[in-house]
């Protein structure tokens, strides 16, 4: 998270940590475990009215950032989330909601109405099954029928498809990437829960056989929608990796503590040289996690030419340094690290999750290695 | 436009963007790369540091020297973000890229925190005009990270000093000009009380200096040994017995280099790494560009240069704030050492065979197998990365420190190995 926040980003951060304190402490979101939505609905209702799901927003429909960059003060949210290792639909809700007030249109109005008031749930359906689970593989067709446009393909995993009533799909027509908005009641679509390492966020698999939905659920133009998907990958990329750098901080600071209470042979395991090592490279991951963070939040946010490959970078770096993090800190406590009691595991799950949604580090590192490949003529 | 008495950042990087291409050469393709690759003879290598010093002269004259040094010592009394701009702005030409460290910075940085007026006056002007160049006389045969056990002794002698000892792993010595040197001046007190700082011209007929073969032909490593030197009360910096005033803050300089604002470090990259866009003519010498297992290579490589900046960025403005401890500049030397020497490894795996066996024909691909055999020095050179690991966990974290035998103790009382006995 960034050094210093604003005011009113201050405001936004403190208000999220006392409510999600008071609502989900730890207990609550073991508890969750077994709840087939992961969260309650007046949850997200009473979030959204803290600007959950307002900021990635235009002032014209109803949203609007704090500080005038809307995605860096969403990380600040997203950075409690991760802190609290919290439950609720932050990724998918935001793409969507940012994605309808970029290029929705008057058409989808009502449901970002809704998104935004927190009535209304949706999911982004990006990313396929095997063998097209390449990150930025699409094979899920749009077909023009008529003023019908007919849908073929699988998506997963979808965040929160179970509670969720609208989806934003990306699939493939015959001009090129297409995204439209899809109720989930529509006929031919079929959501199968997944089993995931999360405790409170749902994952499942969607099936669009012959959906057809009208013209009108078309989120931007048939066949033109390559550069906002890249934008909602961004945003996505930047949101998860707020989220997981916050709890990193979770799982270090509980780390360091336990390392100056727990005695072995009569001295604190804060005291072994071994271990303080390992304590350093930890410290300077998370540092420059949060570095790498907070500076591709702002490079997307301002839509600079960088933010691609600092966003990639981000993704790549936390997803590989964060889970690193967490076995470390699994390591130190020994064996009460990797029980169902200790906290510590709602940390380990959701940085684990987050490195493996939206392109794996590995993937990351090969979007970069296209990036920098270029950079020299680009200078 | 200039707002008051300071030129704003903008018109100044366009008058230095001007000046610096009206005045200086590109570099070459590939040069600043690699790791302390060996130079050609020490012609050529004389020739390099006679250049630097012309183009500092340059600077001075031209109103870009010493950016962010008070204008009353030759300096501009602009700020960071003005040597900032410089700095992105010189980035792909030549500059004087050996006088950086340890002239710049922590050399001119100490003398700025701790000189008296004189001292100020006599070296800084001189600095910034590149007729000085400095080296730290801190390191010893027998002591490199515990800097503090150093066993060079300084005895008063009327207005003088006499010095006597060894300094090592200095690197240019034998074409630098005066030396910051720590030295014992107390040996009844526990070690960090009986030090003193002193600077020394280095060539003068009490010094001897020889040059040490690294182990890829690089003879930029010197050990000094001193004989009598003879060294004015006039040239002491700070208290006597309070040299780690000195030293404190000397090391707090040496691990923040790339984050000062006394010195100019290119935007794409300090000396001494290789930056990510290197790897990628390395793959393409290589033959590999399409290969997904070098191309996941590259892209660590750029992602670890992006991490490193932005890292560097965040603990520049925690320190600056106040809203991290001093010692958390030992955060960015730990994680720049390990990131170096990680780069170091990406270039030699991309080399594939040519990092075993290669000729001058192999472009890129050449010498990474030399360049691995140096990893480690971005991991020692500076302090090590376990020293810096050391601060992080005692000062930044608060754990306990290491038991020590040395602690409470007269120094001449200390236990020393085989190795250390000087
Ligand atoms: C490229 C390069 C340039 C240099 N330039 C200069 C220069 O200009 N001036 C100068 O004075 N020096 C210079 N040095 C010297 C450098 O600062 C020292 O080599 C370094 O501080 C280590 O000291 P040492 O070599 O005596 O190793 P030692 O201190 O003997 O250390 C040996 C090993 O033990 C580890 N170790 C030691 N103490 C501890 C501890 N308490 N806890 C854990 N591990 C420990 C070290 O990390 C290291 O791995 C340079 C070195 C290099 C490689």
């Amino acid at each position: 998270m960034l050094l210093e926040l604003d005011p009113d980003q201050e405001v936004l951060r403190e208000a999220t940590a006392r409510y999600l304190t008071d609502r989900v402490p730890t207990e609550t979101i073991r508890r969750l475990r077994n709840d087939a939505s992961g969260f309650e609905a007046d949850y997200w209702r009473a979030g959204a009215e803290l600007g959950w799901t307002s900021l990635l927003v235009s002032e014209e429909n109803g949203g609007g950032s704090i500080s005038g960059a809307g995605l860096v003060d969403l990380t600040v949210a997203a950075h409690e989330f991760g802190l609290r290792a919290a439950p609720g639909p932050l990724v998918p809700t935001n793409v969507v909601a940012a994605a309808l007030s970029a290029v929705g249109g008057a058409a989808h109005e009502a449901v970002l109405a809704g998104l935004l008031e927190g009535t209304a749930i949706a999911s982004w359906c990006y990313g396929e099954p095997a063998p097209n689970d390449r990150l930025g593989t699409v094979e899920l067709t749009c077909r023009v029928e008529g003023d019908e446009i007919v849908l073929d393909g699988v998506k997963r995993p979808v965040e929160s498809a179970g509670v969720a009533q609208f989806l934003l799909v990306t699939g493939r027509s015959e001009a090129g990437l297409t995204q439209v908005l899809v109720p989930t009641d529509t006929p031919g679509l079929t959501v199968e829960p997944l089993r995931t390492v999360d405790l409170t966020r749902r994952f499942a698999t969607v099936r669009f056989d012959g959906v057809r939905v009208p013209a009108s659920a078309l989120v931007g133009e048939l066949g033109g929608a390559a550069e906002q998907v890249e934008r909602q990958l961004q945003l996505a990329l930047v949101i998860l990796c707020a989220e997981s750098v916050g709890s990193m901080q979770a799982a270090f600071d509980m780390t360091v503590q336990w390392a100056f209470e727990r005695y072995s042979f009569g001295r604190p395991l804060a005291s072994y040289q071994e271990l303080k090592h390992r304590f350093a490279d930890m410290k300077s991951w998370l540092e420059a996690a949060h570095a790498i963070s907070d500076t591709a939040a702002s490079a997307v946010d301002a839509e600079s030419p960088d933010a691609p490959e600092l966003v990639s970078a981000a993704k790549a770096f936390i997803g590989e340094y964060g889970t690193e993090l967490l076995q470390d800190c699994v390591q130190i406590h020994g064996g009460i690290g990797v029980t169902f009691e200790h906290d510590l595991h709602l940390f380990l799950r959701r940085v684990v999750l987050d490195r493996a949604l939206y392109g794996t580090p590995a993937e990351h590192r090969q979007r970069i290695a296209g990036v920098v490949e270029h950079l020299k003529e680009r200078a | 436009m200039s707002t008051g008495d300071i030129e704003d950042v903008e018109t100044f990087r366009q008058r230095a963007r001007d000046w610096i291409r009206g005045n200086l050469a590109p570099l070459p393709a590939g040069s600043g790369i690699g790791v302390m690759r060996a130079g050609e003879s020490d012609e050529a290598e004389l020739a390099a540091v006679a250049r630097q010093r012309e183009i500092q002269r340059m600077f001075y004259d031209a109103g870009f020297a010493g950016i962010a040094f008070p204008r009353e010592y030759g300096g501009q009394g602009l700020t960071a973000d003005h040597q900032k701009a410089f700095s992105e702005e010189i980035s792909g030409y030549e500059y004087p890229a050996d006088i950086q460290a340890p002239t710049f910075s922590p050399c001119a940085a100490v003398l700025l925190d701790f000189g008296t007026e004189e001292q100020k006056r006599q070296h800084i002007p001189a600095i910034l005009k590149g007729e000085e160049l400095w080296m730290q006389f801190l390191s010893e045969p027998s002591a490199g990270s515990d800097v503090a056990a150093a066993l060079t002794s300084a005895v008063r002698d009327g207005d003088d000093w006499i010095l006597n000892g060894s300094k090592i792993w200095t690197t240019g010595a034998w074409w630098s000009d005066w030396g910051l040197v720590l030295a014992r001046t107390n040996w009844d007190v526990p070690k960090h009380r009986g030090l003193t700082v002193f600077i020394l011209p280095i060539h003068q007929p009490g010094i001897e200096v020889h040059r040490i073969e690294m182990l890829n032909g690089n003879k930029e490593f010197c050990q000094e040994f001193l004989t009598d030197v003879r060294v004015p009360d006039t040239d002491r910096i700070g208290e006597v017995d309070d040299g780690w005033t000195v030293g404190t803050r000397w090391m707090f300089h040496e691990r923040m280099l790339h984050n000062s604002p006394l010195v100019t470090i290119p935007a794409d990259g300090a000396r001494g790494t290789i930056r990510a866009t290197h790897l990628v003519e390395i793959a393409r010498d290589a033959g590999r560009l399409e290969d997904p297992l070098a191309r996941d290579l590259i892209g660590e490589g750029r992602m670890l240069d992006l991490v490193t900046h932005a890292l560097q960025g965040r603990l520049s403005r925690g320190l600056r704030s106040g809203r991290m401890p001093d010692q958390s500049a030992a955060i960015g030397r730990l994680f720049t050492g390990v990131t170096a020497a990680r780069t170091t490894t990406l270039s030699f795996n991309l080399a594939g065979g040519a990092s075993a066996a290669w000729t001058d024909d192999d472009g890129a691909t050449a010498e990474c197998g030399n360049d691995f055999l140096l990893r480690q020095v971005s991991c020692i050179g500076g302090g090590t990365t376990e020293m810096a690991r050391n601060v992080v966990s005692e000062r930044v974290l608060g754990m306990p420190r290491e038991p020590a035998k040395d602690r409470g103790v007269a120094f001449r009382d200390v236990p020393r190995g085989a190795s250390n006995r000087g």
